[in-house]
């Protein structure tokens, strides 16, 4: 790159001209500056096409260049839709175009452009699904057609995390009024936390004129940047765009790499305005340009945007861009002042001076393209006609390779929508304006507020910084003055829109609608705005309206002949700025809980499942034989003794004089006279009468139980807990302890021996200590609660002991029977010996609607209580007649074994499904539970299950429980 | 280069044809009065048109045409519930959604993609295969498949066991559609004011007036108005318009978010779901991917959208498809959806002799347009209910009798 291609310091303020980067696009190697841009770096170097249009391919170069619009979208490496406006240039960069076939000289897409006449707004809508069968066709072709950059499968998320940040007053925008408005919240001792979305402090004061004099724009910017970077109450954030600003002042802030969520007493949006484009023909070429983006341009990457230029504008700023492309060595060929007689104004008369042809009253219509449409190489101008948006018909050419054009801005506005504001169209001010701001605690300054004069500018920021101090609960003075107008009436043209019979004049560039495409739209019928804005879809791209929201406003709302005073444009939603995915997702917070006897699992082998968000061992042994490691397992507590890792389960306390009357009322059984040191089973239904959960209560004192439930119900039963006793406000408190307790099932014949070499405190023996007993004590020397239940069928123990105690509990357990070959047991033994047993499973052996009498469960229910949660709908169920029932059924061995959730059918109706089955190697055939009809669940019946590849498998339906029916084992 | 759009390209002017008429002045009285211009209400009005000849209709709507929850909804289609009573409805809908182009002679762009919903664990899987039989046995195309099989049905799929929570299995339902969901609402609105329907936009109603188990007057902001019969079809207010005729509905209304990102070329084909992950994806036609979670954790009638939504649904898309970490999302916003107890709807009759309802849509009422329509419109045209929608009746939840599909909505799509 020789350097000649770069304007002389001072322009260029961002580069540093001492390192060079390198970097490649579309195959061909490059270089630039450090602080350039991937598109500064591009243009300096003479590639001034940087992609292709999203509908008809046309080249397109830098328009607003403010890192916002698909104009200047390319794909970098696996990252698609990277803004290279503002991107930065970093070494060995590759970059290629988006959306284009072959390559961006030579696209073949821009034969679609030869076939733009055939393709009207919603012309999808219209075609395409004629023959039947055609849309499959022309589908894929339309999609391959649309989006811009491409995936790159094998990319993965990078590490991100997140942080919570908190402000007396934030500020968003680091231009003249967030400068102002920052220093003057922080003189009234507000923390505050000034957000920038570009590069550096300064915003306009960077790049705009303002003045004749632009020394004393620098100067002001200088001295205020300082005052801002040596405030120490002052954060200053800079490559930080505020994205959402949603209720409570609750703000997400993206950092290249890490989302801020910031909550502040008070906002102040100070995001400034974005100047609008023009519409007339061939208003996309390259060459086209806002004046705000030469400008940048100029100043801050040493880059002339060309070097003959027309500039067209309604404003004092167009001449401010004309003063600044003759002090960066461009010619103005002219300046077209779309106004008859424009005020007379400092710039002007300097423009004037230095010898530029000022023609009022006239408009470009038309740019003229330079070859292949990659350039142009003149502007039509006209005079303006009588009535907006015509001309009089009076065309002159005027060459030039540069048109810039001021006529206008729109308030950055869109963060105030978020959370309640609104913006509207003031037709006095030709502009939209903020018509409502989210609240008391937010305040806007500057251009966002339709405030433009620079010395207003200032003032309006302090004014907001005061009010923003203010809001945060500081004592503030007295309230700070105005002297200077906004001049907010001199900014916008009120109709900077030309169309043109011949079309291709752009009013949404990204999504390549011409002003005809929003008026083809009206024609069909699709007369509100929002039904604009859907149909033809434009304000739908990247830049979500920015370039284009105002001026479609102003043609629709027009057309369907509605006011436009007050109008509004349809609704802004977050983000303000596109959010990168992996910034949002940050880190995955996804807990998994281990039990206190975890690592003893790990050690012995165990092949471990999630439950809920808790790890279980689901047996011990090697993982081709698992077969033979579930019957070992389920043998050992037949014949022998298990000891299975039951800490999951959930457990929660209820204390307090109402804990029986709270019980009652929440779960199915009675509990008011439950003795002391007697265990009672709990059943949970909902309103609608479905089981919802299930365990065991504990009475450990008159006005105490010790409360299970399922592993995976337990935060939802506690959560119902708090929710109903909110509502009742019973005298009880309710604790969570589930993660306190580790718990063991000690179960089998000789669970008895072995406990008693543990204890020396309790009664073992089964008069000491029955069934269903609950018991308090030492067991291997730390404090214990024993409760005599099970859900295996055998005699056995749960043993629950504090946490911390739970691996010296499994070791002693399993030292002490050893000598009765003891095993440690997993889920699926347990799971099978329970479904011998034949109890349900909440969740597996129920779903949804299931009541308690269809799951046989109708002894749980105590009928003379005069309230539980779901009793009016049981009662109702109950009288029936009941669609389905639970029942057991049984095949003989060496049948296949139906899987869960097979459906059990009678020809063309489904009378239920197989909610358990498995080989039973104690019983010697398949048992299993199963829904079915009524009048089908009579023992002796015969069934018919149809298994996933579709055969019907005959069964017999069984009393469960199938093992022990008269449950002696279990109570010994 | 289809025929059908070269008047548009060989015409000197276009050649503009009104989808539907202006907005005609208010009558006093109709045959039918509409609450609720979205998809169910256009396609009720357009099915009372075409299959029953009842064309002195209004359809009365608050805001623009479609714009409530039709235009917010991301727009799948699919009929593999976990009922029988739900199959077959959603079925019906399905086959209605294929030919509709045609029926309606509007491209509503509907794009058969394969719907997978993913399963994490033993419960999922249970569901999944639940619904797969119930759904073969019925006849509906839908299966338990495997991560082998996942891989080639949706290769982008991170099938990495070495994930929070690692793909066990899926139903997987070929059928499994998306389309545009404003064109399906335009398509029927067009077809229903050709045939005479009136469409009133910006049309509130006020109030209903009762009068013995009769609804007597339709008050709006632009006049009172006569009706023979009033169904409403307002998603998102169904509780707030049922009050007006004196009717307390079983329904809690929960924001629902979406948001979708900036374009990209074709990549993800399938409709992928994950209940335990509470996020579902799939790709448009214009190549934005469209994403959305499980109802926000609350009650609420505001449409405003959150952080937290997006922070959950996006740690949790990055578990499914790891490469969407450099894209970026555009837009989001909020729907309501009307929650029943059974997650099903409530369709059919009230106990007002000449109010009908369809409400309770939750998160799965774009699926269900075309076959409520006409079913409603069948329902108000013979004054019968027919056997198809019985099971949604309003009076089952006096009778505890719900058609339980948690199973098969709890996750939006």
């Amino acid at each position: 790159m020789s350097d000649s291609t770069r304007l002389p310091a001072p322009a260029g303020s961002l580069i540093d001209r001492s390192a060079t980067r390198t970097f490649t696009f579309e195959g061909r190697q490059y270089t630039g500056y450090a602080g350039d841009t991937i598109a500064s770096a591009l243009l300096a170097n003479g590639v001034n096409v940087l992609s292709r249009s999203f509908k008809y391919h046309r080249p397109r170069g830098p328009l607003v260049f403010n890192g916002q619009d698909t104009n200047c979208f390319l794909q970098v490496g696996s990252t698609p839709n990277v803004r290279a406006d503002r991107a930065p240039l970093t070494e060995g960069l590759n970059a290629t175009p988006q959306n284009v076939f072959g390559s961006l000289r030579f696209d073949f897409g821009s034969a679609v452009g030869l076939l733009a006449p055939f393709l009207p707004v919603g012309f999808y809508y219209k075609a395409f699904y004629k023959p039947r069968g055609a849309w499959r066709f022309w589908e894929p072709v339309i999609r391959r057609m649309a989006g811009l950059g491409k995936l790159d499968h094998d990319a993965r998320p990078a590490y991100r995390d997140k942080a919570y940040r908190f402000a007396d007053t934030v500020v968003i925008g680091a231009g003249p009024a967030g400068l102002a408005a920052a220093l003057e919240a922080s003189s009234h001792g507000a923390s505050v936390m000034l957000v920038e979305a570009g590069p550096r402090l300064g915003g306009s004061l960077n790049y705009a004129r303002f003045m004749v004099e632009r020394d004393r724009v620098v100067t002001a910017r200088d001295e205020l940047v300082a005052a801002v970077e040596a405030d120490p109450n002052i954060e200053v954030l800079t490559d930080a765009a505020c994205t959402g600003w949603f209720d409570d002042n609750w703000l997400a802030v993206m950092l290249e790499e890490r989302l801020l969520k910031v909550r502040a007493k008070s906002v102040v949006i100070a995001s400034g305005s974005i100047e609008q484009p023009m519409v007339f023909r061939n208003n996309d070429l390259p060459g086209v340009m806002l004046g705000s983006a030469a400008q940048r341009l100029m100043r801050e990457y040493a880059i002339q945007p060309g070097r003959r230029a027309v500039v067209a504008t309604a404003n004092s700023d167009g001449y401010g861009v004309a003063l600044d492309l003759l002090d960066h060595g461009v010619e103005v060929a002219a300046v077209v002042d779309l106004r008859a007689v424009p005020p007379d104004c400092e710039l002007s008369r300097a423009v004037a001076e230095r010898g530029v042809r000022i023609i009022t009253g006239h408009t470009p219509y038309e740019a003229l393209p330079a070859g292949g449409k990659r350039g142009i190489r003149g502007v039509v101008i006209d005079a303006l006609g009588h009535g907006s948006g015509l001309v009089a018909g009076q065309p002159q050419t005027i060459d030039c390779d540069l048109l810039c054009t001021s006529i206008g801005y729109t308030p950055a506005g869109q963060l105030v929508c978020h959370s309640g504001g609104a913006l509207a169209y003031d037709e006095k001010l030709a502009m939209l304006t903020i018509e409502q701001l989210p609240g008391d605690t937010a305040a806007a300054a500057g251009s966002v507020n339709t405030v433009f004069n620079l010395y207003a500018v200032f003032e309006d920021g302090r004014h907001a910084g005061w009010s923003a101090a203010r809001a945060a609960g500081l004592a503030v003075g007295a309230e700070p003055g105005r002297e200077h107008e906004s001049d907010a009436g001199t900014q916008n043209h009120p109709w900077p829109i030309f169309p043109h019979p011949k079309g291709k004049d752009f009013i949404d560039f990204d999504e390549d609608l011409q002003v005809k495409d929003i008026l083809h739209a009206i024609e069909d019928g699709y007369d509100d705005l929002d039904l604009v804005k859907r149909y033809s879809t434009v304000v739908m791209g990247p830049s979500q309206g920015r370039y284009s929201a105002l001026n479609t406003l102003r043609v629709a709302t027009r057309a369907t002949g509605r006011e436009l005073h007050g109008a509004r444009v349809t609704t802004q939603r977050p983000p303000f700025e596109p959010e990168t995915i992996n910034n949002l997702a940050g880190r995955a917070f996804q807990p998994v809980k281990y039990t206190p006897m975890h690592q003893r699992h790990v050690d012995a082998g165990a092949e471990l499942i999630s439950a809920g968000a808790w790890l279980r061992p689901a047996y011990y042994g090697d993982r081709d034989q698992v077969a033979a490691a579930i019957e070992r397992e389920a043998r050992a507590i037949r014949e022998g003794v298990g000891l299975i890792d039951v800490s999951t389960l959930g457990k929660i306390e209820i204390r307090g004089p109402d804990a029986a009357e709270f019980l009652n009322r929440v779960y199915t059984f009675a509990y008011v006279k439950q003795p002391i040191g007697k265990t009672r089973y709990l059943l949970m239904t909902e309103a609608s009468g479905a089981i919802t959960d299930d365990g065991v209560a504990c009475r450990l004192a008159e006005d105490h139980f010790y409360v299970t439930a399922t592993t995976g119900g337990v935060d939802a039963v506690y959560r119902n807990m708090m929710r109903l006793n909110a509502e009742w406000c019973l005298q009880i408190d309710i604790t969570n302890v589930t993660g306190a307790w580790a718990a063991v099932n000690l179960a089998g014949p000789e669970s008895r021996k072995v406990l008693e070499k543990l204890t020396d405190d309790i009664d073992c023996s089964s008069e000491g200590f029955p069934y269903l007993f609950y018991r308090e004590g030492h067991v291997a020397g730390v404090p214990a609660r024993l409760a005599r239940v099970g859900f295996v069928g055998e005699l056995g123990y749960e043993i629950h002991v504090p946490a911390g105690y739970g691996e010296h509990l499994w070791d002693a357990i399993l030292a002490a029977g050893a000598d009765h070959g003891i095993r440690p047991v997993g889920v699926e033994a347990q799971r099978l010996l329970r479904l011998e047993k034949g109890h349900l499973i909440v969740g597996q052996d129920t779903d949804g609607l299931t009541t308690p009498h269809e799951a046989g469960m109708a002894w749980a229910v105590a009928g003379k209580k005069p309230f539980f949660v779901g009793k009016r709908a049981v009662e109702v169920l109950a009288r029936g007649p009941l669609t389905r029932q639970l029942a057991g059924f049984e095949l003989p061995a060496g049948s296949p074994v139906p899987q869960e959730c097979n459906i059990v059918v009678r020809g063309e109706e489904i009378t239920g499904r197989v909610t358990s089955a498995a080989a039973s190697p104690t019983l010697n055939k398949v048992i299993g539970l199963a829904y079915v009809a009524p009048d089908q669940s009579e023992p002796g019946t015969t069934i018919q299950i149809k298994l996933s590849d579709g055969r019907l498998l005959p069964a017999k339906i069984v009393t469960a429980p199938f093992y022990d029916p008269d449950s002696e084992r279990q109570a010994l | 280069m289809p025929f059908a759009l070269l008047k548009y390209g060989l015409s000197g002017k276009y050649p503009s044809q009104r989808h539907f008429p202006v907005r005609p002045a208010l009558k006093s009285s109709y045959d039918v009065v509409i609450i609720g211009g979205g998809g169910h209400g256009l396609a009720a009005a357009y099915y009372l048109a075409k299959d029953w000849g009842i064309t002195n209709v209004a359809v009365l709507e608050k805001g623009y045409l479609a714009g409530g929850n039709t235009a917010r909804n991301t727009t799948i289609v699919r009929s593999n519930y976990l009922t029988p009573e739900g199959v077959r409805f959603y079925d019906e809908s399905r086959q209605l959604f294929s030919d509709l182009s045609h029926e309606l002679d509007y491209n509503i762009l509907y794009s058969e993609r394969g719907h997978l919903t993913l399963a994490h664990n033993d419960a999922a899987m249970r569901t999944s295969r639940w619904r797969a039989e119930v759904n073969k046995h019925m006849g509906v195309d839908s299966e338990l498949v495997y991560p082998d099989e996942i891989a080639k049905i949706c290769p982008q799929l991170n099938l990495s066991r070495d994930v929070h929570h690692p793909i066990e299995g899926a139903l997987y339902h070929p059928p499994g559609a998306i389309a545009r969901h404003d064109g399906v609402a335009w398509g029927y609105a067009k077809g229903a004011t050709e045939r005479g329907v009136e469409l009133h936009t910006h049309t509130e109603v006020t109030g209903l007036k009762v009068n013995n188990d009769e609804v007597t007057q339709v008050e709006t902001d632009r006049g009172t108005i006569k009706a023979g019969v009033v169904l409403q079809a307002v998603a998102g207010m169904s509780s707030e318009v049922a009050r007006m005729a004196g009717l307390k509905l079983p329904i809690k209304t929960i924001p629902l978010q979406a948001c979708v990102s900036e374009p990209v070329k074709p990549y993800l084909d399938s409709i992928v779901v994950s209940g335990s992950l509470h996020t579902y994806v799939s790709q448009s036609s214009r190549g934005e991917m469209v994403m959305g979670s499980a109802a926000d954790p609350y009650g609420l009638y505001s449409t405003r959208s959150t952080l937290e939504f997006k922070e959950d649904l996006m740690m949790n898309m990055l578990e499914l498809l790891p490469c969407l970490a450099s894209l970026r999302v555009l837009r989001q916003w909020a729907g309501m959806a009307d929650m029943t107890p059974d997650f099903s709807p409530v369709m059919g009759e009230t106990p007002l002799k000449n109010y009908y309802i369809d409400a309770g849509w939750g998160t799965w009422g774009f699926k269900a347009t075309p076959v409520s329509g006409k079913r409603m419109a069948e329902t108000i045209a013979t004054r019968q209910v027919p056997d198809l929608i019985k099971p949604f009746a309003l009076s089952r939840f006096e009778r505890f009798a719900q058609v339980g599909e948690r199973g098969a909505a709890s996750v939006g799509h």
